[in-house]
């Protein structure tokens, strides 16, 4: 992925937020339920371009339904939706599968898919679009070098750890450069070394390529994180923003019980005085 | 309350005929469209007609051999042994063949493909595929279906073979009978509409096993556990219905080509 050639791809861009200054993704009033109370009720946000949102929330409130609805994997009962500027709440899929191609998507374990090589899982879409072997062999090895796994190009899923299994999925959601990333809790139920390692991709993906993002999580630790550190290329590392600062374009959604309580930046949360969120910080 | 769990059963079984209708009819009319996904059909016909062939021919083979046993004893009562070959042949290629094919084929398959698109949905690869704008059913499903048509015929016919060649064995070795008779009745009266009647069959029994294998797996819901729910449901209902579309098909073939 430091391969500059990789970041000339058409209607990118790998270095700074898209021109365009129109939100990547809108929510509007969504609601949704299955057999039985709503799952998300009234929720209206946006993610602006080279926005990072952390979607905050304790299991089972709907974090991952959310971030289904945002790329069209699961359709609203009520509200709409706007990807890219266009509505996707009513679209049908095979629209869809043109729209999702820009945006890429972390799923909680990775989601990859095990009777296909790291090299297959990370260039799927590459080879979908009959993109030439030698072509997808440089790209796929980009991709794992971005993430620190180059040595896994032949392995199988099922001979990889947790963790390595989700940067392997990172690699993949990567590969295309999208415009649009999805991280489904990417750090959940790893320790907490893989999940800075983890956390440190994503500073690098949001830092380098500027990419706007929602990253669902429940671990607070993670999100303070992601919001305190900036990646540093010349150090290949993450580094801590001088004290009282933290990234600007990282900001703060909370869900309770499928309602958005609270949409703001790093200082508001912290004093927010709604019990809910206090509770979930503490 | 039981009227509340009536209710809600009779409701889950319209909208599960909806959903599967809509679904057949979705991988259908993929049938026809491009991309069509040459790799994954080769590969699924692999498995299914050379993966199958085995258990086809030993169906095949000791099914014959049985029609010949039952019915030796019963044609003998009115001196006409000599027919057993006919008996056969003609049990074979209209009705059994393909109905046991299908049956056995479905056994094998459709709870292969519940299962192996079952454990796909709850591990996320399906959403994870969908997410990559790749359409599921066109990649997953579509092959599958057009491979179990493909074969499914192909293994009827190797099927009815086997059948008769069982059937043959049991006449000459253990009924005692001329095997030349039993050749020339296999195949003077056996007539076009016979071998029609027992070549539909298997297009639609392909087509109904393979799309429920599928259906059942992709709504596979309930982890772990529900993998092996949608195993069992897409066995018993592929099951039932080969065993259902068999008699409505038999009725309408005779009506179209009456027996000669």
């Amino acid at each position: 992925m430091s391969d500059p050639t990789l970041s000339a791809q058409p209607g990118l861009h790998p270095y700074g937020p898209a021109i365009d200054a129109s939100p990547v993704v809108v929510f509007r009033n969504v609601s949704i339920a299955f057999d039985g109370p709503p799952v998300l009720h009234d929720v209206s946000f946006s993610v602006a371009p080279g926005e990072t949102r952390i979607l905050l929330g304790p299991a089972g409130v709907g974090k991952s339904v959310l971030l289904k609805l945002a790329n069209g994997l699961l359709r609203p009962d009520a509200g709409s939706i706007l990807l890219f500027g266009e509505e996707i709440s009513h679209m049908p899929e095979e629209q869809l599968f043109p729209l999702r191609t820009r945006t890429g998507m972390v799923f909680q374990e990775g989601a990859l898919f095990d009777s296909l090589t790291v090299r297959d899982n990370v260039a799927y879409q590459l080879i979908q679009e009959q993109v030439p072997d030698n072509e997808i062999d440089r790209r796929v090895r980009d991709a794992l070098r971005f993430v620190e796994l180059e040595e896994t190009f032949d392995l199988y899923p099922a001979s990889l750890s947790g963790g390595m299994r989700r940067r392997v999925a990172i690699a993949r959601a990567l590969i295309r450069q999208p415009e649009f990333l999805l991280y489904d809790s990417p750090t959940g139920g790893l320790d907490p070394l893989t999940s800075a390692t983890i956390i440190e991709l994503i500073a690098k993906e949001r830092d380098v390529y500027h990419t706007p993002s929602i990253m669902v999580t429940h671990r607070i630790q993670d999100a303070f994180l992601l919001c305190n550190n900036r990646f540093d290329p010349q150090q290949g590392g993450m580094v801590p923003f001088p004290k009282g600062e933290t990234d600007p374009n990282t900001t703060f959604l909370m869900l309770e019980e499928g309602r958005l309580i609270f949409d703001g930046s790093l200082h508001e949360l912290i004093r927010s005085e709604n019990p809910f969120v206090r509770e979930f910080l503490e | 309350m039981a009227i509340d769990a009536i209710e809600k059963t009779a409701k889950n079984l319209i909208l599960t005929v909806q959903d599967y209708a809509l679904f057949a009819w979705r991988a259908f009319t993929n049938l026809y469209r491009p991309p069509i996904y040459w790799p994954e059909f080769l590969i699924q016909a692999d498995i299914i007609g050379f993966g199958s062939l085995s258990i086809v021919i030993l169906t095949g083979l000791s099914t014959g051999g049985v029609l010949a046993l039952q019915s030796s004893a019963t044609l003998a009562a009115f001196g006409a042994t000599a027919i057993t070959g006919q008996f056969v042949s003609l049990t074979m290629i209209r009705e059994l063949g393909p109905i046991l094919t299908g049956v056995m084929v479905s056994g094998r398959n459709a709870s292969s493909m519940a299962s192996e698109l079952g454990s796909m949905v709850v591990t996320e690869q399906i959403d994870a595929m969908r997410a990559l704008g790749v359409d599921p059913v066109r990649k997953l499903v579509t092959p599958r279906i057009a491979a179990t048509i493909c074969m499914l015929f192909f293994l009827t016919i190797v099927s009815d073979a086997c059948g008769i060649a069982g059937g043959g064995l049991v006449t000459v070795f253990m009924n005692h009978q001329n095997g030349t008779q039993y050749l020339d009745m296999t195949w003077e009266h056996l007539h076009y509409p016979d071998i029609i009647q027992g070549l539909v069959k298997p297009l639609f029994f392909g087509y109904i096993l393979s799309s429920i294998g599928c259906f059942y797996g992709m709504r596979t819901t309930g982890g772990t556990q529900g993998v092996g729910r949608s195993t069992i449901q897409a066995v018993v209902w592929s099951s039932v219905f080969i065993i259902f579309v068999d008699f409505l098909l038999t009725q309408v073939l005779l009506t179209l080509m009456p027996p000669l």
